[in-house]
């Protein structure tokens, strides 16, 4: 299987993010909220540390 | 003078004791934790949490078949420098912890050698953090076994 950096990351980040809302939270709400919560950071991180590293490596 | 010591053995005393609730006897949250590591999420379905042991061998697994999928390397103890022992001991006990998964994969003959290639070495991540997980995943069903959560 190969995918890209980006593919790889955003799969990771949506398999961790079930795993902690699971096992994280009382209820189930909180649980999907702070699932959602943690995929999110971890996009918004890709995001961030991409274009860090863009303008990083001009 | 004998006041002062005993106060101070006293204090001493209650400075020592451990905090937070007891531990429950063995044999309400072993079987849990013992099954969660075997079977990622089995120590939830167990203890009939069955929606969050689904989605728990949902996650793990698939992140486990995505690091073989990837072509991932397992990790071996090494010795040598601390940060190779370190690296290598703890990758090692990350991928001991997928359970079944980790000990059947071995045991059908997957050896893949430690290549340089970005995918790999997403793989290679891929295979601890399945371990890694699943030992969230077995404290979760300590928890609920121990009855500190629900």
């Amino acid at each position: 299987m190969t995918l890209t950096h980006f593919e790889a990351a955003v799969l990771f980040a949506f398999l961790t993010s079930i795993v902690m809302g699971v096992v994280t939270k009382q209820t189930d709400r909180d649980r999907v909220h702070y699932g959602i919560y943690v995929f999110v950071s971890f996009v918004v991180a890709l995001f961030g540390l991409g274009w860090l590293m863009y303008f990083g490596h001009r | 003078m004998l006041v002062t010591l005993k106060k101070a053995m006293a204090k001493e005393k209650t400075v020592k004791e451990p905090k937070g609730p007891p531990l429950p006897p063995v044999g309400t949250w072993m079987p849990a934790v013992l099954l969660g590591w075997l079977v990622p999420g089995g120590g939830h379905l167990l203890l009939k949490r069955t929606g969050r042991g689904v989605l728990l061998l949902f996650a793990i697994t698939a992140m486990f078949l995505s690091g073989l999928l990837m072509r991932g390397a397992m990790f071996q103890p090494q010795s040598g420098d601390v940060l190779t022992t370190l690296i290598n001991t703890g990758g090692f006990i990350g991928d001991l912890c997928s359970g079944l998964l980790y000990l059947l994969s071995t045991a059908f003959g997957y050896n893949q050698p430690d290549v340089p290639g970005a995918v790999h070495d997403y793989g290679t991540k891929f295979l601890v953090a399945a371990g890694l997980l699943n030992i969230l995943a077995m404290v979760d069903a300590f928890e609920i076994a121990a009855g500190r959560k629900q």
